[in-house]
């Protein structure tokens, strides 16, 4: 998500790091390049108005010469920017002392409502809770079906009847009462925000249904025009965070910063793919650094911690730097990073990934293959894989039912990878420059600076080289 | 390649959960202090209240381009309105003119273009009132969208006239003649990015074919989005038209291809097939679009329209959509809908002037006539009202 933002921010920053002092022309032509990059991403003009001069002031109102240098400063603004206009931390959810809990669903038609009520339920049943769906959609065709059948999918039950929305809503809460669920989703139709007809009655809704949690669902593809119709459903409804949806195609998700600036209510959940559990709460700090190119590596830690044995994963990292990781560390490693979801996706929160490789689809038949690939070898092969000539690679082929080429493929990227470690690990002792980040092809996913800090007691002098990270942990400081 | 990044993924990964602990206590110190600084930045300035009334014209019967956008034009035209009374043209002018753009979706590129041919007309023309500026303007977007072809193409070709000739009788059928047999059937194909449209497109439309007396076979196409057969067909009850379904999960191919057998049969001359809503960066979704495509265009069928549905709140990401769709299947005409809103639509110039695709139709609300010709010196007019 928010690739293409990224790239934009990549490209403008790329031409800024490598300089040791930035004339005013440079931070005017950067900021003209910001604008642009804003306003391609759909941010609201005003928004984007506002947000470049106040970079700008705090640009100026620097000695940008002191601490680090002009250009991490400026990216560090630029950041800081961000986050702010995301909206800081994560919002936090807090249940009605006196159950149900009721949140009311709205937004323009075919922002996908009806999807995300299901994807919500089904978050709130992973935290334990008790959702009840109701059907408020008496408008669309089958709306009422769609919800049913994924209520359905998700196991939670669905409230609808044919009356009324209003009355659909009030039964819907006592029927939550009566059967015990301790949250009420309401799924309501799609409305534009100039039919005040139907603004009138979503108005009605919320004053029965008297929701805790009024959400704006909101295609993460809209434009200009996000701000507008935020502020309409806000003036009727009072909106309590927005959910944004369809972050898993090229958008930019401009939406976001806009609505969050305009309206002022935190993006509260992002949805991103079609999978029910796609979806999850928002967390503008990790967007904002995302957004700038740097990864997430934030939330990518975060399912490593859930899917790793951590002192596995250490000594594995351990050896790699070393340069002693065999092929049955790497299989074993990559049996625990398969449970941190598609690898696709995690491609997407590491920093620095040129944009080919981030298009890149990977499915879990490529995996199997490589799986397949080291299975077929013997314990000694995977060990020193150097052993493996023309007619093991033909053995490991015929084994595992692929090419002997797809062998010798994997073999050189796996000695290429195992080289570079050893690389990496040597230069993180010595002072990173700007040219040692770039070192070959594949050395770009590892830009970055290092980590000077002394890494874990088990791991002596672990002169870990991240990439990003010195850029993000210093930006911050 | 693929190889190449699973093994740096790995890597990467196992690098950087071992280095967590160090990174994360650092880290959350100095967000903290992070924190502490950015809350003492200023708070947002407060935008300008964007007027907009909704239009007071009488709600007409019989909807028309004009009648329904005027609910929505009063916002672009308010922008506009502080740059044309102004007086004389200077640059901000041209910048205000741009920023209305801007603020209608055209995007930066296209409206960077319209103005500095506007600008270019201006200095030949010796032009200084701003007055005189907006049948620049609109002379200059008119012309962008002008010069397509705007009908919906049922026509199958020379197939059927010469049968026996096998070779294909012009370029634009080469890829679909292998088949033997006659054509007989036109299948319209409806696609685009999730929540467009595509099903309430559909049913108006069939609502129209039934209506000028055609009959129309729809093929529920999307096997996907749960329910989206169910809504399909009761479009067709309301237009009385009738439907081919699949079971939910189907292959929406042998869906689409079973709706033309049954159209054929029937000697129904259309059909109207509807396809799950997928984003253009799903490489497998658009795989399984271009087969559905694929085989549309055999046995009976032709298809003779792939219309791509766009949501007219839609961004520049507008853009990104039919430049992919057109790629994957060879899109004809684009449908702007959720024009009766306060959004402008305003990519729509950027498609018909990068990727040379006209709009087609534009939905104007949820009625099952709600659904008219798109007319570029009306949508402009419209737009500058």
């Amino acid at each position: 998500m928010f690739d293409a933002l990224s790239d934009r921010f990549d490209q403008i920053f790329k031409g800024l790091r490598g300089r040791g002092k930035l004339t005013q022309a440079d931070i005017d032509e950067t900021l003209g390049e910001i604008r642009v990059a804003l306003l391609e991403a759909d941010v609201n003009l005003d928004v984007v108005d506002s947000m470049v001069a106040r970079i700008s002031e705090r640009a100026k109102g620097q000695e940008l010469s002191k601490a680090l240098n002009p250009s991490q400063q400026i990216i560090k603004i630029v950041l800081a920017e961000l986050t702010v206009s995301l909206g800081g931390e994560a919002m936090r959810l807090s249940y009605a002392s006196k159950p149900p809990t009721v949140v009311l669903m709205a937004g323009l038609q075919g922002s996908g409502k009806t999807t995300n009520s299901a994807k919500l339920a089904h978050w709130f049943k992973k935290q334990g809770r008790h959702p009840l769906l109701v059907g408020a959609d008496l408008q669309r065709p089958a709306a009422v079906e769609q919800l049913r059948t994924l209520g359905t999918q998700i196991g939670v039950p669905v409230f609808s009847e044919t009356s009324r929305p209003t009355k659909v809503a009030r039964r819907a809460v006592k029927e939550a009462n009566r059967t015990a669920r301790d949250v009420v989703i309401i799924d309501t139709a799609g409305r534009l925000a100039i039919d005040t007809e139907l603004m009138a009655e979503i108005g009605d809704i919320s004053s029965v249904a008297q929701p805790h949690y009024t959400f704006l669902v909101v295609d993460a593809m809209i434009g200009q025009d996000a701000v507008v119709m935020a502020r309409a459903f806000d003036e009727t409804l009072a909106l309590d965070g927005v959910i944004l949806t369809k972050l898993d195609g090229d958008a930019r998700g401009g939406a976001a910063l806009s609505v969050k600036e305009v309206v002022g209510k935190p993006i509260a959940f992002a949805s991103t793919g079609e999978k029910i559990e796609d979806f999850d709460t928002f967390h503008p700090d990790r967007l904002a650094s995302r957004i700038l190119g740097m990864g997430d590596i934030e939330t990518l830690i975060e399912k490593a911690e859930a899917a790793f044995e951590k002192e596995q994963a250490e000594e594995a990292a351990n050896r790699l730097l070393e340069g002693t990781f065999t092929l049955e560390d790497f299989l074993a490693q990559m049996q625990q990073i398969k449970k941190m979801g598609p690898l696709g996706n995690l491609l997407g929160m590491m920093p620095g990934i040129p944009k080919e490789a981030r298009n890149v689809e990977i499915d879990d038949r490529h995996l199997a293959r490589i799986e397949g690939i080291i299975s077929s070898m013997t314990q000694d092969e995977r060990i020193q894989p150097d052993i493996i000539g023309g007619s093991r690679r033909l053995r490991i082929a015929n084994g595992s039912g692929v090419q002997p080429s797809e062998v010798k493929q994997l073999l050189d990227q796996f000695s290429q990878m195992r080289q570079m470690m050893k690389q990496f690990a040597g230069a993180g002792t010595k002072k990173t420059t700007p040219n040692s980040r770039n070192r070959g092809k594949k050395a770009k996913h590892k830009r970055g600076g290092r980590v000077t800090e002394k890494g874990p007691a088990k791991v002596p002098k672990m002169p870990l080289s991240l990439p990003g990270l010195e850029d993000r942990v210093g930006g911050f400081g | 390649m693929l190889f190449a990044i699973i093994v740096a993924v790995v890597a990467f990964i196992v690098v950087a959960c071992s280095a967590y602990l160090i990174i994360r206590d650092r880290r959350r110190r100095s967000l903290e202090s992070h924190r502490r600084e950015s809350s003492a930045v200023e708070a947002p300035q407060q935008q300008g209240e964007i007027a907009r009334e909704v239009g007071g014209e009488p709600a007409a019967t019989v909807p028309s381009f004009r009648d329904r956008i005027s609910k929505a034009r009063a916002t672009l035209g308010n922008y506009l309105g502080s740059v044309f009374t102004r007086g004389t043209i200077n640059d901000q002018t041209f910048q205000d003119l741009q920023s209305a753009l801007i603020r209608a979706d055209v995007g930066v590129t296209s409206s960077a273009e319209i103005i500095a041919a506007v600008r270019q007309q201006a200095d030949e023309q010796g032009l200084a009132e701003t007055t005189e500026l907006l049948e620049l303007v609109k002379a200059e977007i008119i012309s962008r969208l002008d010069g397509f072809d705007r009908s919906l193409n049922l026509d199958l070709g020379s197939d059927n006239e010469e049968p026996g000739s096998g070779e294909p009788s012009s370029s634009e059928q080469s890829s679909a003649t292998r088949s033997s047999g006659q054509r007989s059937t036109a299948v319209w194909l409806f696609v685009g990015v999730n929540g467009v449209g595509k099903t309430t497109t559909i049913g108006k439309l069939a609502q129209r074919q039934s209506l000028a007396g055609r009959s129309v076979v729809l093929a529920a196409g999307d096997t996907f989005r749960a329910a989206a057969v169910e809504q399909l067909s009761v479009w067709s009850q309301r237009s009385g038209v009738e439907i081919v379904r699949g079971s939910e999960g189907a292959d929406p191919s042998s869906v689409v291809f079973d709706a033309i057998q049954h159209a054929a049969a029937r000697s129904v001359p259309l059909v109207m097939a509807d396809t799950a809503g997928r984003l253009q960066t799903k490489t497998n979704l658009m795989e399984e679009l271009r087969k559905v495509r694929r085989v549309a265009d055999q046995g009976p069928g032709k298809v003779t329209e792939t219309l791509l549905i766009i949501d007219a709140t839609t961004g520049q990401n507008g853009l990104s959509q039919a430049r992919e769709f057109a790629q994957a299947v060879d899109v004809t005409g684009v449908i702007l809908t959720k024009l009766d809103g306060s959004a402008k639509g305003g990519i729509v110039v950027a498609i018909h002037s990068e990727l040379g695709v006209p709009v087609k139709l534009v939905g104007l609300g949820e009625g099952i006539a709600d659904l008219v010709d798109f007319d570029p010196v009306e949508f402009v007019d419209a737009l500058f009202g």
